[in-house]
């Protein structure tokens, strides 16, 4: 049997996913990025052959992705976390068109064949606005665990509006606000239909088509998940394996390789 | 002289020569105050710097002297000086940077620029007027504005046979003798109509070249790539246009091509994707630029920049010399017009140019210091891609202001476009 892997470096966490010939995930991990890049993509991958109970040898290819892809040293290759989030998304989900991507930096939307072929994307411009950095600020000011903060949001009646559109202005607003003795719920529930706004700007850039799958880091936030749900009319596909959804398009195009008999076999190995 | 030594004489050669004349333009730029010569300042989209010529103006272009010091990575120490000065880092990076060289007192990488004795622009940008009327303050300076009118439907121009079009040029011609009043009176000469005539016919021979060396790069392997060596050829064009250096300089040039396509030579090494590029280029990081999509393999064949800051060459134009005022009057009108359009209604003429060239990919980009050039490109991309199944990247930097210039966002995408680009192929093949 042979196994292929996806490390996704991402600026925030890094992902890991290894399968089987069938495409099933065989083994998979997440940790904080830090400031090593390099380490935290070597680490990833060994916890998830551990999980997995595979030996590194038997891992015929590896595409590194995301921002770090290229601190991935011991890749084959490196494909572009869009690329790999439209693979992925369409595996898990096959009737995927639209894909929205929203990680710690970034929120991409992504159109989609259904082979998996990327027709058109469009991501946030240079500022965090309208990412998970965006939460991340708000938890900050608020003092409220990052896992948390969708379900407090959920429990507002009502959103306060969050104007601003940039990450740093936003904790200055969110404070602003608390100061006008707004409930923090009400405050939250704004911040999130704040970026859901512009995330679903950037679905219509590139086509809003159905089924709309939803992946990254923030589809743990059921807050955002119910939010982008009410705003786009529909049901976006979520699942535990959302999060991993770049990797696991990386390790998908490694099986590519491994199949193909043009390429080389796996000749770089963890160092460390 | 053997056939390789001819070859290794001519390729290359239009970039050198380029640089070479480009340099000297500058230098004869910087020593047009000791010798005496007035400068005028003029704008790439409708120059008419063959009438400034008849009467021995120099001629200087704020927009490639603003470019240049982004090519020469201090344009932030131009920017500064403006933003210092008031200017809102909103306001066109071409305009702050020159500015800022004003202030300076004309201090650029290039040379010394002199300061205007006369600023000639057209209605083509709407920030041209604004910026002339900067200089108008500083220098107390007379500002000629020709006022082109635009075309009558949907951008696609009037016909040249209807009244509509004998009109506006009859329109033009009358401004354009205003014009020549106006250079009597600075510069202290009489008009002479047959100096004109010889600057028009180096613009005619210049023109009927720039178009063929367009149309070359229709062959496979691509000769030039639009977004290097193609703003190389760009500089001459303007700055050198209506002079014997710089017709002689494009006939070489159609040479150089022509034998880079009788012996398969092209621009890359192994060229893999033929693109058009839309917009202006990200000066910034110019070269690194063009590498993220070179290190691709994907090569530049055309750019609607080649079109509308050609000053109409493009159109391969020829004046009736017999005729030169009337001639004038329609060849800037026409190419002024083109221009325009090459910017806000480009995309019929990109479609038509996808089975000539086999175009791959299209790349937008919009700048955000220039409205005029970006502001219709979401649009006319969409309508593109509704008449095409051409794949297109919209990526968005700056043409003058690092600071909003990502290079690994930048590339994040670009490498995404030729994934895309590298799986279309592969399923086309199979």
């Amino acid at each position: 049997m042979a196994y292929a892997a996806g490390v996704d470096v991402g600026s925030t966490q890094t992902k890991a996913v290894v399968i089987n010939e069938h495409g099933e995930i065989v083994g998979r991990t997440i940790i904080d990025t830090g400031a090593n890049v390099v380490t935290a993509a070597e680490k990833s991958f060994l916890a998830a052959l551990e999980q997995g109970g595979i030996d590194e040898e038997q891992v015929g290819y590896v595409v590194g992705t995301g921002y770090g892809r290229y601190k991935v040293t011991f890749g084959d290759t490196q494909i572009t976390e869009i690329s790999c989030h439209a693979r992925g998304a369409v595996h898990m989900f096959p009737d995927t068109r639209t894909v929205l991507d929203m990680g710690g930096q970034d929120t991409k939307a992504i159109r989609v064949q259904p082979n998996g072929e990327v027709v058109d994307f469009c991501m946030n411009d240079k500022c965090a606005a309208g990412t998970g950095r965006f939460l991340q600020s708000a938890a900050a000011a608020l003092e409220i665990p990052l896992a948390e903060l969708g379900v407090v949001a959920l429990r507002a009646e009502k959103a306060v509006p969050i104007s601003t559109t940039c990450t740093v202005f936003a904790e200055s607003e969110v404070l602003s606000w608390l100061g006008k003795g707004k409930k923090i719920e009400e405050i939250l529930l704004g911040v999130h239909r704040s970026i859901g706004t512009r995330s679903i700007g950037l679905l219509k850039r590139v086509g809003i088509q159905d089924q709309i799958t939803f992946t990254g880091g923030v589809t743990r936030n059921q807050g955002m998940v119910t939010v982008l749900n009410e705003a786009l009319g529909t049901t976006l596909n979520v699942s535990e394996e959302s999060h991993y959804m770049g990797a696991l398009g990386a390790a998908l195009f490694a099986m590519d390789r491994i199949k193909s008999s043009r390429e080389p076999v796996r000749t770089k190995e963890v160092t460390a | 002289m053997s056939n390789e030594t001819n070859g290794h004489e001519i390729v290359g050669r239009g970039a050198k020569d380029g640089g070479r004349l480009f340099r000297e333009w500058f230098e004869s730029l910087s020593q047009a105050p000791e010798r005496g010569d007035k400068t005028a300042y003029v704008f790439v989209m409708g120059s008419i710097s063959e009438i400034l010529r008849a009467f021995d103006f120099q001629i200087s272009f704020p927009e490639i002297n603003s470019l240049q010091t982004a090519v020469r990575r201090v344009a932030h120490e131009y920017l500064n000086t403006a933003e210092d000065y008031g200017y809102s880092p909103d306001i066109c990076g071409y305009v702050k940077a020159d500015v800022g060289m004003q202030l300076r007192g004309g201090e650029h990488p290039m040379g010394r620029i002199p300061k205007p004795n006369l600023a000639v622009l057209t209605n083509a940008c709407n920030t041209y007027l604004k910026w002339a009327e900067i200089w108008e303050r500083m220098y107390s300076i007379p500002t000629f504005t020709v006022d082109i009118p635009g075309g009558r439907s949907a951008g696609y121009g009037t016909s040249e046979s209807s009244g509509d079009f004998g009109r506006d040029k009859q329109y033009v011609q009358f401004q354009l003798q205003e014009l020549i009043t106006l250079c009597e009176e600075l510069s202290g000469k009489k008009f002479d109509i047959d100096k004109l005539r010889a600057q028009m016919k180096y613009t005619n021979d210049m023109a009927a070249a720039y178009k063929r060396v367009i149309e070359l790069n229709q062959n496979t392997p691509a000769t030039f790539n639009a977004l290097s060596e193609g703003t190389i050829y760009l500089g001459v064009a303007n700055g050198l246009r209506g002079s014997v250096e710089g017709s002689q300089y494009f006939q070489d040039l159609v040479q150089e091509m022509e034998y880079k396509v009788a012996n398969g030579i092209g621009t890359l090494p192994e060229e893999k994707y033929r693109l058009i590029f839309v917009g202006v280029p990200c000066y910034p990081i110019f070269r690194r630029f063009y590498e993220l999509f070179a290190d691709w393999g994907g090569v530049f064949i055309g750019s609607t920049y080649l079109w509308f800051a050609a000053g109409g060459l493009e159109l391969g134009y020829q004046y009736d010399l017999n005729n030169p005022l009337e001639s004038l009057a329609e060849g800037t009108l026409l190419s002024v017009r083109n221009a325009m359009d090459s910017m806000f209604f480009q995309d019929r003429a990109l479609v038509n140019m996808l089975e000539p060239f086999r175009v791959d990919g299209i790349v937008y980009h919009p700048i955000k210091s220039c409205r005029t050039v970006s502001t219709g490109l979401a649009d006319n991309r969409r309508a593109v891609m509704e008449a095409s199944d051409v794949m297109t990247l919209f990526i968005e930097s700056d043409m003058m202001d690092k600071r909003v210039v990502s290079e690994a966002q930048m590339k994040n995408r670009i490498d995404a476009f030729f994934e895309g680009l590298a799986t279309r192929k592969l399923r086309t093949a199979a």
